[in-house]
């Protein structure tokens, strides 16, 4: 015990490590934690100065509302990745969301909201039990639910031929299209959303259980935590999320367009993980996956400014950002690790 | 307080509790001990409701209970401190302290600053003090069994279940462990403490019960025992019973000679180690011996590079090998036969001819080509030379009988020429007769000038298989023993010694 006595240590444990490594520690936090943000604004500030047309009301608006559905989509998926899962299908039960509310919206709004939701609901809830209770590998689970959507999305359409449109003057199309304080609808929704999911992850139980579970599975079910029961949650709420997604999409477009949501997924996991939430689990923030949107939206819209890029180098500036983010990520948590 | 009755559990190929009693008081502290395999762990895992037993009674606070899942159990009052931190690192103290049971303000949503003021509270009346807003990760390993010890009794525990906590604590720590230990006695609390540091035992237990082969063989006070009679009792070897005529298949003694040809010196990991130092002459056996946990199979993973040392040196044959690396510590010559042979060693979907080539293969190919003809050569050597029992060299590992897999897991080190073999527990879980082959074949092998550590929870095996034997206890090296003090009677009394202070 020599070595101790010689340490001359009245300090509590916790005050061992020195204080340069906690400042690091929390440093590279911060620098996960609003890396993205940054990098957002930076990229409006040069956009605004590069191009006379990005700063213009109209512009922001269509930016916020082509943003508004693939951040409810990212919201559910910041969920499910948190506890440490992957969610292919929401990318199929967005468009399979949409042309079941365009085909619903005949019969009123209800029935356009609902059944999207009730169908997208229950084939996350059925993604969530396979997961959790038939122990299966979220990838697979999620990929079979991804064609098993597409299929029945198909059939519903006759192959993609038939395309039901909503009546434009319904109130559900209005629900799309309507403007309050000069933003649109679907931009509301999303911010309300964003809101009630940032409070459930941060301040409820339930959000809780998300963070263990994701963090350390086996702690997570020693100390009692209902693991799946969170999982099975997580994956209906982003199957949930999806499915309201295709609806405010098909409200706003006036019709069940079957084409959409291909590769959506993708881009969803890019903004959550772009957000700095970790593909692995137990740390992320919604907040986050916002940013990450808006960041993957804004450099396809300067993108597109810029005339004579063609739009396909979008998809490789947005893939290079996400390599450069998850490379960030990396070296930020080995780091961590190490202090 | 809590007590079992007959209790039984049986696993597939083997009966881990075979009617056993137990009880836990109030205000008691009472130690749980047996080697491995003594089915200390089932118990634990009865009582905190991992598994079901097949036959026998849980009483609990006078009432029968039986716990479907952990979570009944520590809802009934029953909390555990596992061995391995089991907490979420990366979430703050405070929520780990409190998941599941968070203070809730209005609307359900949790209450912050009051969870942070009880956090902080609980851990300080366990005189730490700690940020709870930070994330557990960034704590030291001994802090973080603090707030696991925390969180166990801040859920109102009547019984506190603790499997082996001071693992990996500091001295410092253990002191402050202790304390708690006495408080929660106090409070008339049941402590059921798993260790196998004797000196923790004797400092901090009121009764002990030993287990051994799933048996219950003695339970009462630990004052009323001396630790001579205790080691005897969990190693189930009584000192005036030492057989003079040896069991196994062991020859005795070497012809051990000339410069060591493994020279290890004052190997330290940091709660592990302790300047272990082991020599080993060509053509000589020497046995670790000391009890689960006392850093056996440590000391053979150090100098074999799977366990990096913060300090030491080991030499193979005059020459410095780079420590923490096992690629140069097979090149220097250095083999280790790990101690659980499915999860370290075989590959069972393999053959045997291509699990014994595995870690020649380098050696064996030329361009990137293998060999093949070399390789027959080899293969049939070592299956005719350790006379395993196989269809063929195209049979699967996993078809051959324990035994057999042992041997080729040992050709494929024996094919690499080494200057020293590091067995780790080799006759473990195989049948008597394929024992008696192994001890054969390492008698053989020391004859043949090759230098063997031998690791054996078999008091056997170890005596009469071992030239010297270096008795290890808590990381350190406490004795030595020689020529005719190879004994089962002068190793149980080196075990036993007291102190074996260290750090």
């Amino acid at each position: 015990m020599t070595t101790v006595q010689a340490r001359e240590n009245t300090s509590s444990p916790a005050e061992e490590e020195p204080h340069g490594a906690a400042r690091a520690e929390r440093l590279s936090a911060l620098a996960q934690q609003h890396g993205a943000l940054v990098t957002l604004m930076l990229v409006v500030a040069v956009a605004s100065f590069g191009f006379d047309t990005f700063l213009t009301g109209d512009n922001l608006e269509n930016m916020a509302v082509s943003s508004a559905f693939l951040a409810v989509v990212a919201l559910g998926m910041t969920f499910v990745i948190v506890t440490g899962g992957i969610d292919l299908s929401v990318g199929s039960l967005f468009a399979l969301g949409g042309v079941l509310a365009a085909w619903g919206s005949q019969y009123g709004t209800p029935v356009a909201l609902l059944l999207p939701l009730a169908v997208c609901g229950l084939i996350g809830l059925v993604n969530g039990l396979l997961i959790a209770r038939a122990r299966l590998a979220p990838f697979i689970v999620t990929l079979a639910a991804m064609l098993a959507a597409r299929g029945i999305l198909l059939s519903i359409t006759d192959e993609g031929s038939t395309t039901y449109l909503v009546d434009e003057k319904s109130f559900f199309a209005r629900l799309g299209q309507d403007k309050l304080l000069g933003v649109g609808v679907p931009v509301w929704i999303t911010v309300a959303l964003f809101v009630l999911g940032a409070i459930v992850l941060r301040r409820s139980r339930f959000g809780q259980y998300v963070y263990a579970v994701g963090g350390n599975e086996d702690a997570a079910a020693l100390m009692g935590a209902p693991v799946a029961r969170t999982k099975i949650a997580v994956y209906t709420l982003s199957g949930l999320c999806a499915g309201l997604a295709g609806a405010l999409n098909a409200a706003w477009l006036v019709s069940g367009v079957t084409i959409l949501g291909t590769g959506m997924e993708l881009e969803a996991i890019s903004a959550v993980v772009i957000g700095g939430t970790l593909l692995t689990g137990g740390f992320g923030f919604i907040s986050g996956s916002l940013v990450g949107v808006l960041l993957l939206k804004v450099i396809q819209n300067v993108i597109n400014q810029i005339g004579s890029l063609d739009s396909a180098y979008q998809q490789v500036v947005s893939g290079s950002f996400l390599a450069v983010v998850v490379i960030a990520q990396t070296w930020l948590g080995r780091r961590r690790r190490m202090l | 307080m809590l007590s079992v009755s007959s209790l039984t559990k049986t696993f597939p190929g083997a009966r881990a509790l075979d009617g056993v009693d137990f009880a836990a008081r109030p205000g008691e502290v009472h130690a749980l001990i047996g080697e491995n395999g003594a089915g200390k762990s089932t118990l634990i895992k009865v009582l905190t409701g991992v598994y079901q037993p097949d036959e026998g009674e849980i009483v609990f606070g006078g009432e029968p209970v039986r716990f479907a899942t952990p979570l009944a159990a520590q809802h009934a009052g029953i909390s555990t401190i596992y061995q391995e931190v089991n907490l979420v690192p990366l979430m703050s103290v405070a929520r780990n302290l409190f998941l599941g049971r968070e203070p809730r303000g209005r609307l359900g949503l949790i209450d912050f600053r009051r969870m942070h003021r009880e956090a902080d509270a609980a851990l300080r009346s366990l005189g730490l003090r700690i940020d709870v807003r930070r994330p557990l990760r960034e704590l030291g390993v001994g802090a973080q069994q603090m707030v696991a010890l925390a969180r166990a009794v801040s859920v109102d525990a009547r019984v506190v279940v603790m499997d082996e906590p001071t693992s990996s604590l500091e001295p410092r720590e253990v002191r402050t462990l202790f304390g708690v230990i006495r408080m929660l006695k106090e409070r008339g609390i049941a402590v059921v403490y798993v260790s196998h540091r004797l000196d923790e035992l004797y400092e901090v237990c009121d009764t002990v019960t030993v287990l051994r082969d799933g048996k219950l063989v003695h339970t009462g006070r630990i004052a009323d025992l001396d630790r001579l009679r205790l080691v005897s009792l969990m190693l189930g070897r009584e000192m005036s019973e030492v057989r003079s005529e040896g069991l196994t298949k062991f020859s005795g003694d070497h012809e051990a000679g000339g410069e060591p040809v493994l020279d290890a010196r004052e190997l330290t990991v940091r709660h592990v180690l302790h300047e272990v130092s082991v020599q080993l002459r060509p053509g000589e056996v020497v046995g670790l011996g000391g009890l689960l946990g006392s850093g056996r199979s440590e000391t053979a993973k150090a100098i074999a590079g799977a366990l990096p040392p913060d300090s030491g040196t080991v030499v193979v044959a005059g020459a410095a090998v780079r420590t923490g690396s096992t690629p140069a510590a097979i090149r220097a010559g250095i083999s280790l036969l790990p101690e659980d042979r499915k999860a370290e060693g075989i590959v069972p979907g393999l053959s045997v001819r291509e699990n014994i080539a595995l870690a020649a293969l380098p050696g064996l190919s030329r361009f990137g080509l293998v060999d093949d003809a070399r390789v027959d050569r080899i293969v049939d050597t070592f299956i005719k030379r350790l006379r395993i029992k196989t269809s063929g060299p195209y049979q699967k590992v996993g078809e051959l009988s324990g035994g057999n897999q042992q041997k080729v897991l040992l050709a494929r080190w024996l094919a690499m020429r080494p200057k020293v073999l590091l067995l780790d527990e080799p006759t473990r879980g195989i049948d008597v007769g394929a024992k008696a082959e192994v001890q054969r074949l390492i008698d053989e092998l020391a004859d043949e000038g090759l230098g063997v550590l031998l690791i054996s929870s078999d008091m056997e095996e170890l005596i009469e298989g071992s030239d010297r034997v270096v008795v290890l206890k808590d990381g350190a090296v406490v004795a030595e023993l020689t020529g005719d003090d190879v004994t089962e009677d002068r190793l149980l009394h080196a075990i036993a010694a007291e102190g074996g202070d260290h750090d």
